[in-house]
């Protein structure tokens, strides 16, 4: 349950440093923090102590860690990748034009 | 039917222009009309066809039985869907032939726009709950692309402002399948239906149903989650904001929060309650913030907010009259909203402005661009003939029926409001004063032909409401919503052991 826990404390603090930073490139390593933390908690989900690699033999009846978690956390992670490349290369050109990283500079949008 | 060949091709498609196209930029036009059509042409024939095989297709990969394997499901809501997207699809991407000569890399344009045709299909068909986030973060990627597309300061401020709530947000998605997972251990949609309705102590389950409305909630541009709407949808090249105001919302937002409330989790009452208060304040507050609008496509925006509240509420009454009014809003409007965006783009392209302070007396310059935004401001506000009318009628007498006359009051009210704003827009841009900005380039071909098809269309699928046009194919749709557990019931069969 600890560790449940703490998993949700890490997705806060990525949601609290999305929500309050005022920095391009720390807005961008928060939501990455939410994404880890999202990964960790399928992980947890999968884990059992003691339990083997899900690899079917005959004879085995120790239990086995579920593998579709594992699975999905393999593509999750391969999705944030994408999505983080492409926000870097947004606020690389957004640099470029505003010559600033501070979003309270970055306000051509109004209303 | 084959059904991978509604993700297929466009993924084909998307690759192929990449491939081919880097050199010779007319290929790339060529590969997305033809997979476009293809795409629109297969979609009517499953629709069609659907009755033969029961209601519903489903095509599991490789063979394998359900929990082991990712089903596609086609059943009505799924179908009527397709034709919603490749109709609009087709559509942009024909207007887009002439409208993006002045953009470079048009390659680019045409390989994400397959590929953003790619996610909604696949967000559509899937029938599991992993597979539909990642075919949902396929067509966001690619539409916070889009949305940078022009990489002017603008534009590259939007895209990331839609990048950054929509990542969030789609992060609190995936924490909600995580949780459904540990809770029912399976991700098939209509195994986790049965299982979650079955159980006896589901506290869990309202932690999952905050998570997802959140996440599907802002993906619809629901208020209070609205705020990148107005930015992303008028950054973006005219026929991606009509593909994005006219579908990409429907399906990301509307389509998943159906699917997953009323198929999966059978419509509970606190979800239909919060929905119904979101989509109230959604078509208020969008509908008032359009007033004081002066950017036509930023407008544009805010009224999408505003009608895509009306859609929630029809579906949110739960009554079978309230969730026809939402299944034919959410047809019509994604034709109107489409219109009305391709016209403010042609209205860029001949002026080059976006500041309808700045028009005037347009309708003499730009006759045909004149009259068929006049089709979509009485359709979107509301009047007979025109299909918008029929589609909020019905929602406000569904409002009446189930005994919430407030809210049919604000839903009449509110539409009054819409016709203000538009004819704000008529007003000053098309009629009135001719001011000194002339005509810069006269509007190509594509153009207009696209232009007039929607026209054409606005007035055409009012027919769907003669009833015996509508026993045949919105009928079936309703049924699909309202029937809290037929989903359910007809994929359960299919489950097997390895």
């Amino acid at each position: 349950m600890t560790l449940y826990l703490m998993c949700f404390f890490l997705f806060l603090v990525g949601v609290y440093g999305a929500i309050t930073k005022r920095d391009l490139i720390k807005i961008i390593l928060a939501i990455g923090i939410m994404g880890y933390s999202v990964n960790l908690f399928l992980v947890l989900i999968a884990y059992r102590s003691g339990a083997l690699a899900p690899i079917l033999k005959e004879g085995i009846s120790v239990p086995m860690v579920d593998p579709i978690p594992q699975a999905l956390v393999l593509t999750s992670i391969v999705i944030e990748l994408g999505i983080t490349a492409l926000m870097a290369a947004l606020a690389i050109r957004i640099y470029e034009k505003y010559d600033t990283l501070d979003i309270t500079k970055i306000r051509r949008l109004k209303g | 039917m084959i059904l991978s060949q509604f993700i297929f091709v466009p993924l084909a498609a998307a690759f192929l222009i990449a491939l081919i196209a880097r050199k010779k930029e007319n290929f790339a036009a060529v590969i997305c009309m033809i997979a476009s059509l293809w795409l629109f042409v297969n979609s009517i024939i499953a629709f069609f066809r659907l009755p033969e095989f029961g209601g519903m297709i489903m095509k599991t990969t490789s063979g394998w039985k359900i929990p082991f394997t990712i089903p596609f499901v086609l059943d009505n809501l799924s179908a009527f869907m397709l034709i919603i997207i490749s109709l609009i699809g087709v559509i942009s991407a024909f207007y887009a032939l002439q409208y993006i000569k002045h953009f470079t890399g048009k390659w680019n344009f045409f390989s994400l726009f397959m590929l953003m045709f790619t996610g909604m299909n696949g967000v559509v068909l899937t029938g599991d709950f992993f597979n539909l986030y990642v075919f949902m973060e396929i067509s966001l990627i690619s539409a916070y692309s889009l949305v940078a597309f022009g990489t002017e300061s603008e534009e590259l401020e939007a895209a990331f402002k839609y990048a950054t709530m929509g990542a969030i947000t789609s992060t609190m998605i995936l924490f909600g399948i995580g949780i459904l997972y540990s809770f029912t251990s399976t991700l098939n949609m209509a195994q986790v239906g049965e299982i979650v309705q079955q159980s006896a102590n589901k506290k869990v389950i309202f932690l999952v149903f905050g998570l997802f409305i959140t996440g599907f909630g802002l993906k619809a541009a629901l208020v209070p989650f609205h705020a990148w709407l107005p930015d992303a949808h008028p950054s973006a090249p005219a026929p991606i904001s009509a593909m994005l105001s006219g579908v990409l919302i429907k399906t990301l937002g509307v389509y998943t929060i159906v699917r997953v409330f009323f198929n999966v989790f059978g419509a509970p009452q606190v979800v239909l309650t919060i929905l119904m208060l979101l989509a109230v304040l959604s078509i208020v507050i969008g509908g008032f913030l359009s007033i004081v609008q002066w950017d036509f496509k930023r407008m544009l925006g805010f009224s999408s907010v505003s009608q895509i509240g009306y859609v929630v509420l029809g579906f949110a009454i739960g009554t079978p009259l309230g969730i026809l009014g939402g299944v034919l809003h959410l047809f019509y409007h994604s034709i109107f909203k489409s219109l009305l965006f391709l016209n403010s783009g042609a209205v860029e392209y001949a002026t080059g402005e976006r500041d309808i302070r700045k028009l005037g007396g347009l309708s003499k310059d730009l006759p045909i661009t004149s009259s068929t935004t006049m089709v979509g401001t009485l359709s979107i506000s509301g009047i007979p003939p025109f299909n918008g009318f029929f589609s909020k009628l019905i929602i406000i007498i569904a409002c009446f029926q189930a005994g919430n006359p407030i809210l049919g009051f604000i839903a009449a009210a509110v539409s009054i409001v819409t016709l203000a704003y538009y004819l704000k827009v008529q007003k000053h841009a098309f009629y009135g004063k001719k001011k000194a900005k002339q005509i810069l380039e006269k509007v190509p071909f594509t153009l207009k032909a696209a232009m007039i098809i929607l026209a054409v269309l606005c007035l055409a699928t009012s027919i769907i409401l003669i009833p015996s046009i509508r026993e045949a194919t919105v009928q079936p749709i309703v049924d699909t919503v309202v029937n809290k557990t037929q989903y359910i019931d007809k994929i359960i069969p299919y489950l097997g052991s390895i």
